[in-house]
């Protein structure tokens, strides 16, 4: 039992980060139908990004106990900011020429961009893994027991607290305001929402930008989670969320963020129970056999074929 | 960036929105360039993190990128008052000549592949040849023949798949592990690869190809991970991350390449040099490409190709007229696997060592950008892609001289997949149907007639 609650703490932790990331597949997907292969190392570059801020904030404040806090804050806005930019430009130069093309030239271009970024990264940063010294490493004792305590780091906490309230943000931005509303009326038709009025670029822009953002949430929470970052870690966390975002139904918000959490515990528990080298290839088994039975995904509509 | 001035008078060049424009441009790069490459991280003497300003390579970024963008803004205002193309009918301009004479071109082609090593040995020496035929000649040829076999499953049937290096490493390892464990000859072992690729193309393709476009891409990725995974983790079965080394090389109908008494060199009384095997291995490597292709060009007039080329075109219609999309699909999915098994066969006896690296997810995304790079469908343009591509790669690491230009620690190596991925990102914008993108239909009234690219209307599934 104590086990069981502390591997699920862990996963949810974890599956925080893989929902944050699939939040971006999501949307993309959503909004242009097409996969947008380079997210994963969108979120790895934020990762990057964090890391050099993270050293210049903490140069200047130090690395006190109270003061650490202060300057997540501060790298987390940072790291928002200037990977959203990215994206922005990536969407701008890579797939909007491209859009009314036809099915497989952005998702060939996305492939392209993530192989660029991939080694843009490790061209400019070294191949080496980058680590900073952990943070934030007490922790709660939950359940104190002879053979085995469980307990919840603050790291873990900050996690699941900051993906919880920026989750609730972005639910209001989506749900409640005309910003949302025309991301929606996008997804539904664009032609039909062009006619009405509402500009489709800007809004595929916004879009793209606010998954960057929500993957430079992410990219921050690897590195206070594991405090070491690498240039290749883009992609497999990338295909797992993108493989949570399918799970919970693909172009469906709270798909993703259930998707998320689901594949964070699955890879947990069986890391856990069973035997920790395949605990990837549960992952992709589970995927696969929730496509084949269920196509779209827990949450997602069912997809209506028009003639 | 911003597409705002396009819609000025042609008359005259504003030289003031070009550079506004330009200094746009300029803001952005030096947004992007702020932390990733202003600041590098490296680990110092303690072991410790620290940051080098690197504010010159900064400079230089914005500098290129504004230059950059204000000419290509004085180009799009040179262009904005000329009308657009029209869309044509047929293909045009030197796309439209090559067609015309592509039985020509195919004779010169072949002629030259035939002639390579010959060439190779002329201009290079015995010495040089073995780079030249290895580097260029084999590693080309194997990305043309997994091309041609993709082609088949993307280019034809019109399925996504991501996961086709999975079949490329099932033939890799069921050559590796059967030679080496049961000597058997590579005669016997190539078909065989071939038939478990395909066996393994048609267990995988079962249960998933009623799944449509995007989704049957990610099923098919997880595949290709799943196997590599497995490969991976399963060290009593394929020795994991350490891979499997001293395969049996391939012999020539028995004789094999080695300096001994009973070798090739040996036996027909020349002087022993390891391009011998390097040649033979050439030329088996285009026997298989050409059979993939004679297979493919074959295959288009069977019913089973047309039913193909139908199901890419539009599924919904292949149904209601009756044609049996599971099992269409299913036989496009097995012959792509079985080529892929073959290449995979082909790849373990030439290197002599493989491991799961090889099969990497980046490998299947390399093979997918070459046929769709190329032009789907069109095995010459998958051929120009895969030589475009792999050869230009190639290419990079022969860029020793740039040394002398950018100082001795510069390695031009390190930026060969960096400008990879940027060239796939540039030719799609460029060409986003792929270089050679006509349709060639199989069935016709009295004369053949290519239709241009700008016709083409691709139908989901």
């Amino acid at each position: 039992m104590e086990v069981f609650l502390q591997q699920l703490i862990n996963g949810l932790t974890l599956g925080s980060i893989y929902g944050l990331i699939a939040i971006g597949y999501t949307m993309v997907f959503g909004i242009i139908g097409m996969v947008n292969f380079a997210h994963g190392d969108i979120f790895m570059l934020s990762a990057f990004i964090a890391l050099i801020f993270f050293m210049l904030v903490t140069a200047v404040v130090g690395t006190g106990a109270g003061v650490v806090m202060l300057a997540l804050l501060v790298v987390l806005g940072l790291a928002m900011f200037f990977t959203s930019l990215w994206n922005w430009t990536i969407e701008r130069v890579a797939y909007r020429p491209l859009r009314g093309s036809f099915r497989l030239a952005p998702l060939i271009s996305a492939i392209g961009m993530s192989i660029f970024l991939m080694n843009f990264v490790q061209v400019v940063q070294g191949p080496r893994n980058k680590s900073i010294p952990p943070l934030l490493n007490k922790s709660i004792t939950l359940i104190e027991s002879t053979t085995y305590s469980v307990q919840i780091s603050y790291k873990q906490i900050v996690i699941v607290l900051t993906t919880a309230i920026l989750l609730a943000a972005f639910w209001y931005i989506v749900q409640k305001t005309p910003l949302g509303r025309a991301q929606r009326a996008c997804e539904q038709d664009r032609k039909m929402a062009a006619l009405l009025g509402i500009d489709v670029d800007r809004t595929i822009s916004i879009t793209f930008v606010m998954g960057a953002a929500l993957a430079a949430v992410a990219g921050v929470m690897y590195l206070v989670l594991y405090g070491v970052v690498n240039f290749s870690d883009g992609f497999t966390p990338g295909v797992k969320a993108f493989t949570a975002a399918v799970l919970g139904g693909i172009g469906s918000l709270p798909g993703a963020v259930l998707g998320g959490l689901l594949i964070g515990l699955i890879e947990v528990m069986w890391s856990a129970y069973f035997t920790i080298d395949y605990k990837d290839v549960a992952a992709f088994c589970i995927l696969a056999i929730v496509l084949v039975f269920m196509p779209s995904g827990i949450l997602g509509r069912p997809e209506v074929e028009k003639v | 960036m911003a597409t705002a001035t396009t819609a000025k008078p042609a008359a005259g060049i504003d030289l003031k929105a070009a550079l506004k424009e330009a200094g746009f441009a300029a803001l952005v790069t030096l947004g992007l360039c702020i932390p990733i490459i202003a600041w590098g991280t490296r680990q110092n003497m303690d072991n410790v993190l620290v940051l080098d300003p690197r504010w010159d390579a900064v400079a230089w970024a914005v500098a290129i990128v504004f230059v950059g963008r204000f000419l290509v803004a004085l180009r799009q205002q040179q262009k904005a008052g000329s009308k657009k193309p029209p869309i044509r009918l047929l293909p045009h301009g030197t796309l439209a000549f090559f067609q015309r004479h592509s039985r020509l071109f195919s004779v010169f082609g072949l002629g030259f592949l035939a002639a390579f090593p010959a060439i190779a040995i002329g201009l290079a020496g015995w010495g040089g040849a073995l780079k030249w035929v290895d580097n260029f000649g084999v590693q080309i040829l194997i990305y043309v023949m997994l091309g041609w076999g993709l082609n088949i499953v993307v280019g034809l049937a019109g399925l996504l798949d991501l996961g086709y290096v999975a079949f490329y490493a099932v033939g890799a390892y069921s050559y590796a592990l059967l030679a080496k464990n049961f000597g058997l000859s590579f005669w016997i072992l190539l078909p065989m690869a071939g038939i478990l690729a395909a066996f393994w193309g048609m267990l995988l393709g079962f249960p998933v190809l009623r799944l449509r476009g995007d989704y049957l891409a990610i099923v098919t990725l997880a595949f290709g991970e799943i196997i590599r995974l497995v490969l991976i983790n399963w060290t009593e079965f394929s020795n994991g991350y350490a891979g499997i080394s001293g395969i049996p090389r391939p012999t020539f109908f028995g004789i094999p390449f080695t300096a001994a008494d009973n070798g090739f060199a040996a036996v027909f009384g020349l002087e022993f040099s390891p391009l011998y095997r390097t040649i033979f291995l050439y030329y088996l490597i285009l026997c298989l490409a050409l059979l993939t292709a004679f297979v493919t060009l074959r295959l288009r007039r069977l019913p089973v190709g047309r039913a193909w080329e139908a199901l890419r075109e539009d599924e919904i219609a292949c149904r209601s007229l009756g044609i049996n999309t599971t099992s269409t699909k299913l036989t496009a999915f097995a012959l792509g696997a079985m080529f892929g098994g073959f290449a995979g066969a082909f790849f373990s006896a030439r290197q002599g060592f493989i491991s799961p690296e090889s099969f990497t997810f980046m490998e299947s995304a390399v093979i997918l950008a070459i046929v769709v790079l190329g032009g789907m469908g069109s095995l010459w343009g998958v051929a120009i892609a895969a030589i475009v591509m792999i050869g230009g790669t190639e290419l990079l690491r022969e860029l020793e001289w740039m040394k002398a230009i950018f100082g001795a620690d510069f390695d031009p190596t390190k930026y060969r997949m960096l400008i990879f991925g940027f060239a796939m990102v540039v030719i799609m914008i460029w060409k986003p149907r792929g270089l050679i993108s006509t349709r060639e239909p199989t069935a016709f009234l009295k004369e053949k007639k290519q239709i241009s690219a700008d016709l083409v209307q691709e139908g989901h599934g």
